[in-house]
């Protein structure tokens, strides 16, 4: 569960400089909300995205966010992201506001449209968010080459975004989310433009990089086997006002290796019948 | 190229084709002429027109030839008409620029700017003039070729505001909110995004720009006779066209060639920026 090898040996000793973490206390959630709402004002008045959420994510896990359209779970994200601002509740990403932890660069982000920028090759789109922040020329380069090799791009760093598929495109943006090697990953439907088959494999390569990483992800999707495939848990809302339902334990921890043999297990089958049963039942009505 | 020559030789056969088969005194409805006169007048023959451009301007015996005349008085309206685009992009690009940061500018002054273009230029260009030859800084005066500038400027502006705000404005909500959660400040989003995303918004604005530079030259040279470009020129032969109705054709090819040079221009600068106009069909 608690991933962070190096805070159990500060521990040890005591001279060195205090941190947030240490080893005996259970870590700070990668994630928390409490008590969150959100409202938007629209032509019909005030509209309720989001009621009474209490979300927390450890450090390390893969937390899929799933549920119809319009039942804020976009918006649950862009919170944790500091994109909106809750109505009512608190958001804290690692112990901060999230406003901090967004200037504290806590986190990686990746939207369904990659947002590459046209004019620049991967390489230089992947180095975006580390030459903003000043890094130098020559640890970017490295930086660079590592994050290329890790999505398996290094052959195309000189390409442009217009030269690559769909799916090329989504892992120059999970590349560039990656860059400065945040320990939280907020992902809105990153694949949902792909193919199916194309989102089956960056699905594999998904948990492979996460798994490397060491990283806990909030990961908003539409797709039951998706959610499921990836998820240690599936958090599963409803709309009007978006709230949470149900969270569904997949049991697969971050150690259980997401491969083909794991799609076709009768475990993986249950798991998606689960999430979509509780997808499908009423809220209030009982499940 | 090729098929430039082409669109220009199939104007020519038009021009001589209708010269040869078109009704003598034009085609009329009623009171109103359809199709123009197909007399030596009103047409004069193509190669007519290319020889008197070899001829010398006047009978006096020390005139230069027709074209050198031309060319030089293109040349010195090209260098109006650059100063003019130069000032109108400075200008449009600020406005855009503006506009873009803060949303009640956008509010308060896009309405301005279109409304500016219908100020008619003639009504507004001796008015430029007054006020220039008021302006006298110690021993310097104000040039009567800045009064053209100005208003080819003004002319040129208005694309270039419209289009750069466009372009600044292009950038996807994904980018912009990428940018937001790198907590890049106005300027590094500014140079990294924006105005990347706008130079082929800006090019084609500058297009437009370029041909309303010289349009607005042309015209301001004419309407506050500054006697040193194309557009004196134009008006000049114009009233001279009953006698040599050939040299009136003179300086409209100059001003066509005008057009194309500021053309050229721009596709210069298109092609030093073309790695941000990966989009762009070519």
């Amino acid at each position: 569960m608690i991933d962070d090898g190096k805070a159990t040996v500060t521990s040890d000793s005591p001279s060195t400089t205090p941190t947030s973490e240490s080893g005996d206390e259970p870590a700070t959630p990668a994630v928390s909300l409490a008590g969150v709402t959100k409202q938007f004002a629209s032509k019909q008045g005030q509209v309720q995205a989001l009621a009474d959420i209490d979300l927390s994510v450890a450090p390390g896990e893969f937390v899929s966010l799933i549920g119809p359209s319009g039942c804020g779970k976009s918006t649950l994200m862009r919170l944790v992201a500091d994109l909106e601002t809750p109505s009512a509740g608190t958001v804290q990403v690692f112990g901060k506001t999230a406003t901090r932890a967004r200037k504290d660069q806590d986190y990686g982000i990746a939207f369904q449209q990659s947002g590459l920028l046209a004019w620049r090759t991967v390489a230089d789109n992947i180095a975006v968010p580390l030459e903003l922040h000043k890094v130098s020329r020559r640890r970017r380069q490295e930086r660079v080459a590592e994050l290329a090799a890790l999505v398996g791009l290094e052959e195309f760093t000189g390409h442009y975004p217009d030269q690559l598929s769909g799916g090329m495109q989504q892992r120059v943006a999970i590349a560039r989310a990656l860059a400065e090697q945040p320990r939280l990953l907020l992902m809105d439907e990153p694949f949902g433009a792909l193919d199916e088959m194309t989102r089956e494999r960056l699905q594999t390569e998904l948990s492979r990089l996460v798994r490397k990483t060491g990283a806990a992800v909030v990961f908003v999707t539409h797709s039951i086997p998706e959610a499921v495939f990836l998820s240690e848990r599936v958090v599963v809302m409803s709309p009007r006002p978006g709230r949470i339902t149900r969270i569904v334990p997949t049991g697969l921890g971050p150690d259980v290796v997401r491969d083909e043999v794991l799609r076709e297990s009768e475990r993986f089958y249950e798991l998606v019948t689960e999430v979509r049963e509780a997808l499908h039942a009423r809220p209030g009505a009982g499940s | 190229m090729v098929a430039g020559v082409l669109g220009l030789a199939l104007v020519v056969a038009l021009w001589e084709g209708y010269k040869q088969f078109g009704p003598e005194s034009g085609w009329v409805i009623g009171e109103a002429r359809i199709l123009p006169r197909a007399t030596d007048l009103a047409m004069p023959h193509v190669w007519e027109m290319v020889t008197r451009l070899l001829e010398p301007e006047t009978s006096a015996s020390t005139s230069s030839p027709l074209w050198l005349v031309i060319l030089q008085a293109a040349l010195v309206s090209l260098g109006i008409a650059c100063v003019g685009l130069l000032v109108g992009t400075v200008v449009g690009l600020a406005l855009a620029l503006a506009m873009d940061r803060f949303q009640v500018a956008e509010h308060g002054l896009l309405p301005w700017i279109v409304l500016s273009q219908t100020v008619p230029l003639i009504a507004f260009a001796p008015m430029v003039k007054s006020w220039g030859s008021n302006i006298a800084i110690g021993a310097w005066e104000w040039p009567a070729w800045m009064s053209v500038a100005v208003i080819a400027s003004y002319l040129a502006f208005f694309p270039v505001a419209v289009g750069a705000l466009r372009g600044l404005q292009s950038p996807t909500v994904e980018q912009r909110e990428l940018f937001r959660t790198y907590d890049a400040g106005y300027w590094p989003t500014l140079r990294k995004v924006k105005l990347p995303a706008a130079v082929p918004y800006l090019l084609s604005s500058l297009r437009l720009a370029a041909a309303a530079a010289v349009v607005g030259t042309v015209v301001a040279e004419g309407s506050i006779a500054y006697l040193d470009g194309i557009g004196r020129k134009l008006i000049g032969y114009g009233g001279q066209a009953s006698g040599d109705p050939a040299k009136a054709w003179a300086p409209i090819f100059g001003a066509a060639v005008l057009g194309l040079l500021a053309a050229g221009v721009v596709w210069l600068v298109g092609v030093a920026l073309r790695r941000y106009r990966r989009g762009e069909a070519t």
